[in-house]
């Protein structure tokens, strides 16, 4: 309870900085009609007059929470405008490829630690695939997928994998890994199979790691599915959401979609680490 | 049951060959206390890891139960402890003491016997269901004891085993360890820097010194077999003690 006021505090002083920056960047716009019309503004005349334009450079904190309102709860969810529609269709393909990204990572993780060639030979090539920037690389893959047939769902969903697979692969090899020689000779001391060794030690203690991997995983796997939307023509979801918004100066609209991923990905990562608490505990790592 | 003829072990480094062991020859019997101390680099414990085919000597012959280390180490022959007790922090002392259970294939209901003998045999009856960090070091190291006991290999080998842990718990244990070994007759080989509990606990005591790792004077204890810890008082105990540390010094153990 102590973290309260705190909190509360770094809050109110980034809505302050928020409505100062509003103010400031939407002026021009306000100088400039009045420019136009041949009058001059005071300070005090100009103020009101940034604070709730139609296009602002900069929307307010309260244009914000009530474009975020009306796209959440003021429509019903099957709506081009709903949030809560747009929100489902990248979520689905963010939830579709962290589980692809996940398996995909923790499978060449065990492979790395078992075969010194994989190690030699994968860890070089998962770390190049993550030098490329998503946004090169994504219209590839749907112009690709598209033309063997595959749409839809799919072409988001594996680069959202693409992107969330990296946080687990070096998380887990970590994991994997963390067992010290005193343990991996004690199991060799009971004549341990390499399998009894990965299940009965290996996997076990990579846990904590690969939820700390997981948080990253999640985040990077919605982002992947929000640049999966852009090049698909801006049809759904919350990246497009972002796209419209940017061709017709929609700023408000714009922001209340990413706030609306933001939230999404807040949620997100508090499941796992909820998830992370209950596993731990039921462990007994966690005290 | 052991039995090393002309040992050696080399190993090849950056800075060229170091010699870990040099032709060590000795024979453990049935249900002996053996206790290997020296200095650090005297290779007591790399003849432990050999012994436990956990290191492999480059020279000389090496058996164990009259088969190779590593057929030894399938055939289950020893319980190995480590200096740390590692066990793992997501089982439970029981479940840890499952884990060798599990692995050799034991049925379950043997399972949960063998864990109750073994942890009344180290007297944690009770501790079953607590997690590792709720144990102090002193009972950690017991229930890795009780570990290496659960699946009653004939040898138990013990590195340094309560080398991390105070001198009051490290006296209690000793005492305990005797208990347990005049209980079950195993044979036990046992590495450690003290003097005194290699004295207090063993039948026979192998003095070693580095440089090359070697065996400079093998003692046999003129000790009963039961003994207390105010045994450490007497004469005889402090004549062996002085012939240890004679032994140590004839290796240049104390040089700097």
């Amino acid at each position: 309870m102590k973290a309260v006021l705190p909190v509360l505090v770094v809050v109110a002083a980034i809505v302050v900085l928020w409505y100062g920056a509003a103010v400031w960047m939407n002026a021009a716009w306000v100088r400039d009609q009045a420019a136009r019309a041949g009058e001059s503004v005071s300070f005090a005349q100009m103020v009101p007059q940034t604070l709730n334009q139609e296009r602002p450079v900069l929307p307010t904190p309260h244009q914000v929470v009530a474009e975020l309102w009306k796209g959440l709860a003021g429509q019903a969810v099957t709506s081009k405008r709903s949030l809560v529609y747009h929100g489902w269709i990248t979520l689905s393909a963010t939830l579709l490829g962290f589980v692809i990204g996940t398996g995909a990572g923790i499978l060449l993780a065990i492979g790395i630690v078992h075969n010194r060639a994989m190690d030699l030979s994968v860890m070089p090539w998962a770390i190049a695939s993550q030098t490329i920037p998503i946004l090169a690389i994504a219209p590839m893959i749907i112009v690709v997928l598209n033309s063997v047939g595959v749409t839809g769902i799919v072409p988001k969903a594996i680069i959202s994998a693409y992107l969330s697979f990296f946080p687990v692969v070096v998380g887990m090899v970590k994991g994997l890994r963390s067992p010290d020689a005193m343990q991996l000779d004690l199991l060799s001391t009971y004549g341990a199979s390499r399998l009894q060794t990965l299940v009965k030690l290996r996997v076990p203690a990579s846990v904590p790691y690969l939820f700390a991997s997981l948080k990253v995983g999640v985040a990077a796997a919605l982002v992947g599915a929000i640049v999966g939307e852009m090049p698909t023509g801006a049809v759904a979801g919350l990246g497009a959401r972002l796209l419209s918004g940017s061709y017709y100066g929609q700023t408000v609209q714009i922001w209340a979609a990413l706030f609306a991923a933001s939230i999404l990905a807040a949620a997100l990562v508090a499941l796992i680490g909820g998830a992370e608490r209950v596993t731990l505990r039921r462990m007994g790592i966690a005290r | 049951m052991i039995e090393a003829r002309g040992l050696g072990l080399t190993f090849q480094t950056a800075d060229g060959p170091v010699h870990a062991l040099r032709d060590v020859t000795l024979t453990i019997g049935r249900g002996d206390f053996v206790s290997f101390i020296g200095p650090s680099g005297c290779g007591k414990t790399t003849f432990l890891r050999s012994v436990a085919a956990l290191e492999h000597p480059t020279e000389g012959t090496l058996t164990v139960n009259g088969m190779s280390p590593d057929a030894a180490r399938l055939a289950r022959a020893y319980g190995y402890v480590f200096q740390a007790a590692g066990l793992y922090p997501w089982r439970t002392i029981a479940g840890n003491i499952r884990l060798p259970l599990e692995i050799m294939g034991f049925p379950r209901a043997e399972q949960d016997e063998r864990v109750d003998r073994v942890l009344e045999l180290v007297e944690l009856t009770g501790f079953a269901r607590k997690f590792p960090w709720q144990l102090s070091g002193g009972m950690q190291q017991r229930a890795s004891i009780a570990r290496a006991l659960a699946f009653d290999a004939d040898i138990l080998l013990m590195d340094e085993p309560f080398g991390a842990l105070d001198e009051i718990v490290r006296d209690r244990l000793n005492e305990e360890l005797l208990n347990l070994w005049s209980q079950t007759g195993k044979t036990i080989g046992f590495v450690t820097h003290s003097i005194p509990e290699a004295v207090y606990l063993s039948t026979r005591i192998v003095v070693m010194s580095p440089r090359p790792g070697r065996i400079t004077d093998v003692i046999e204890s003129p000790l009963p077999r039961q003994r207390a810890l105010d045994i450490r008082d007497t004469p005889e105990f402090l004549a062996i003690s002085h012939r240890v540390r004679e032994g140590l010094r004839a290796g240049h153990s104390y040089d700097v």
